[in-house]
């Protein structure tokens, strides 16, 4: 990447407002490194991205954390369940005992079993992690990609063209979003665009998160750029012969990089719940392959004998959308030229 | 202000027309695109039996082989002027508004998304009440208290609340309080005109569990909103000029909070009202969010258009309003 014509020393990715707001470069730091050393002092900023991290360790990991501590996913262990209720036994050995209240949580499972078919919670955690954050990571992109091309054709286009754009995007915003994304998922086949099953299940649900909400990326850019195009070094560069394809690619595209960086991670709990929405609503990936929103589905079912069925997937959601908040304010705030040092 | 007024509601009318185009779209252009044939998409229109003559019955009645602007032409025609299908000698007839036929239930969509309204409206407007009036008052008080206890305190559960989704929440108060611990009946819709007491009584929960989720972002929003006036300019002159906190607070720095609040709610309370679907599944109320799941189960696709545009309809309709309402909160609109 060449650095934009103007550009002071080594911050081609400056946020424009920091030079107003004075944040200064004199001691030759990067506004990477200023808001490096800011996130560093954000406890709890720090705390969330260091869960993030784990979490996205334990989805990529999830073949040997499940060999190493559980038993297969999808494996059944139905010695482990009251036949009658479908709720988890205290001791197997002795059904007369009655059903554990914990659910069956022991050394051998972590995170207890599942009601009727005993499968292992720890590793349908563990995997439904796998699924929540894969589908999640790349909704968010296909948002990123969409919502920062018609952004910035918007925002440096202007007119009719920004008329256009910035309507759709409302449009976009006064859909009913989960409404859609049933129906969606209702008329589209079991096997099409080559896909079939699952692969085409995670296609689909990427595709409409995705596609859907794009527009709160959009609208960022859009500003962003509006103001950016306005700025001395833009001007310099037109000045200089530049063209329009020269600006957007080396003078406004890398400066929106930070913002968009930010505002993906918190985009990204937002999609995490939409897809455990859909799960729960039994429109998302089909069993038996693990997702969270799948097994509170299942749970309504079984709250009254197993109420560790709602804990435990309720809780991967809740802490892994907490955690991504927590780190995109943290780093909203680092990277914010208003925050002081 | 009329101009103004006519621009909006021209503005929202056009938006409905898109989201209808849209809608329709989903259904009959995206399953051509994932490959399906115009018999594959009839049989899922036609319900129990799909013999061969029954599909190309279907295909006749809801003429699936014409061009999509034809279909969508005569779609529109529907909602105006009722439609008729062909139903092998019997003629059924979907009167006014025709928003579609259910071929597995044998109903019109339309009576039966009606029928279910109340059900939908009762957990809509009740929560819409409490989590507006709680997420703001929260807001001002953690404003105004900026660092204290409450404040601390506040603004954790509502970042707890917001990352919490709904049916998590739902569960958990099943499962607890209404379970384990027998403080309450489980939540069933009974008719306001029935029973009023039972009514609120057994909308509770949802009430309170739909709110919660938005109460903490409005309360976030709130707080952030007034802590930004707070340090304006003008609410200084305010103090000084000798006015109470209380008159400063609640009359020169709310005001401009709200505003961007009212829009945010006109959009949440428009969505929720077009169906607060994984509510009503938590808690099996049968309001068209319900209606609507139900369906997909059953490959019944008319009911789902049918509450999808319902909803749109819902969406565009709170957002007139809030339009509509604008120049009354800020007045700067009204001069334009």
């Amino acid at each position: 990447m060449t650095a934009p014509m103007d550009a002071p020393e080594s911050s081609q990715h400056a946020e424009p407002e920091a030079v107003i707001a004075g944040a200064k470069n004199a001691a030759g730091r990067s506004l990477r490194q200023i808001a490096w050393q800011r996130f560093r002092k954000d406890k709890v900023g720090m705390a969330g991205g260091i869960v993030v991290i784990l979490l996205i360790l334990v989805a990529i990991f999830a073949p040997l954390l499940t060999a190493w501590f559980g038993y297969p996913p999808n494996q059944f262990n139905q010695q482990l369940v009251d036949p009658l209720t479908g709720g988890v036994l205290l001791d197997p050995e002795n059904p007369a005992l009655g059903l554990d209240p914990w659910g069956g949580i022991s050394p051998d499972h972590l995170l207890g079993v599942e009601p009727v078919n005993g499968r292992d919670l720890f590793s349908r955690i563990v995997y439904g992690a796998r699924t929540s954050l894969l589908v999640a990571t790349v909704a968010t992109v296909v948002c990123v990609v969409i919502g920062t091309v018609l952004g910035v054709v918007a925002g440096y286009f202007g007119g009719w063209i920004d008329t256009v754009i910035s309507r759709a995007m409302d449009i976009f915003l006064a859909f009913p979003l989960l409404l859609f994304a049933i129906a969606l998922v209702g008329v589209i086949p079991d096997g099409a665009f080559g896909l079939t099953g699952n692969g085409l299940r995670i296609g689909v649900l990427i595709f409409i998160i995705g596609f859907f909400n794009w527009p709160y990326i959009g609208r960022i850019v859009r500003g962003q750029t509006l103001t950016l195009k306005e700025r001395e070094f833009v001007e310099a560069a037109r000045s200089l012969g530049a063209g329009s394809a020269h600006i957007v690619f080396k003078e406004i595209l890398p400066n929106l990089v930070t913002p968009i960086l930010v505002y993906s991670t918190l985009l990204i709990p937002t999609n995490i719940l939409f897809e455990a929405a859909l799960s729960f609503l039994g429109v998302g990936i089909n069993p038996p392959t693990a997702t969270w929103g799948g097994m509170l589905e299942n749970a309504l079912r079984f709250y009254t004998t197993s109420p560790h069925f709602v804990i435990i997937p309720g809780l991967a959601i809740f802490v892994t959308v907490l955690a991504f908040n927590l780190f995109g304010d943290g780093l909203r705030d680092a990277f914010d030229p208003r925050s002081s040092d | 202000m009329l101009t103004y007024i006519l621009r909006r509601l021209g503005a929202g009318l056009l938006l409905l027309a898109v989201v209808t185009m849209v809608t329709f779209g989903i259904f009959y252009v995206v399953p051509k695109w994932a490959g399906r044939t115009t018999e594959q998409l009839a049989t899922m229109y036609v319900g129990r039996a799909p013999t061969p003559e029954a599909i190309q019955a279907t295909i006749d009645r809801l003429g699936l082989d014409k061009p999509v602007i034809v279909q969508f032409g005569e779609f529109v025609r529907g909602i105006f002027f009722g439609a008729e299908y062909q139903f092998g000698r019997d003629t059924i007839e979907c009167s006014a508004p025709c928003f579609g036929y259910s071929f597995q239930t044998y109903q019109e969509v339309f009576p039966e998304i009606v029928s279910r309204l109340p059900v939908t409206f009762s957990l809509a407007l009740g929560a819409g009440i409490i989590w507006l009036v709680g997420g703001i008052a929260v807001g001002v008080i953690s404003a105004v208290w900026k660092g204290s206890l409450f404040d601390r305190i506040a603004m954790a559960i509502a970042l707890a609340g917001v990352s919490l989704p709904i049916f998590f929440t739902g569960l958990l108060v099943l499962a607890f309080p209404v379970h384990a611990w027998g403080w309450f009946q489980t939540p069933r819709y009974v008719p306001l005109t029935q029973d009023p007491l039972g009514w609120a009584a057994g909308m509770f929960l949802p009430w309170l569990t739909l709110a919660f989720l938005h109460a903490a972002m409005y309360a976030r929003q709130t707080r952030a909103g007034m802590l930004e006036v707070l340090g304006e300019d003008y609410i200084r002159t305010a103090r000084a000029k000798g006015l109470s906190e209380h008159k400063v607070v609640l009359k020169h720095a709310l005001r401009p909070t709200l505003t961007p609040i009212v829009t945010i709610f006109g959009l949440d309370l428009g969505l929720v009202l077009g169906g607060a679907v994984l509510t009503e599944q938590v808690f099996s109320l049968n309001g068209i969010g319900r209606y609507a799941v139900n369906a997909i189960t059953q490959s019944d696709l008319p009911v789902i258009l049918g509450v999808t545009l319902f909803g749109a309809f819902f969406i565009v309709l709170c957002n007139l309003i809030v339009d509509l309402i604008y120049p009354l909160i800020d007045p700067r609109v009204r001069v334009h």
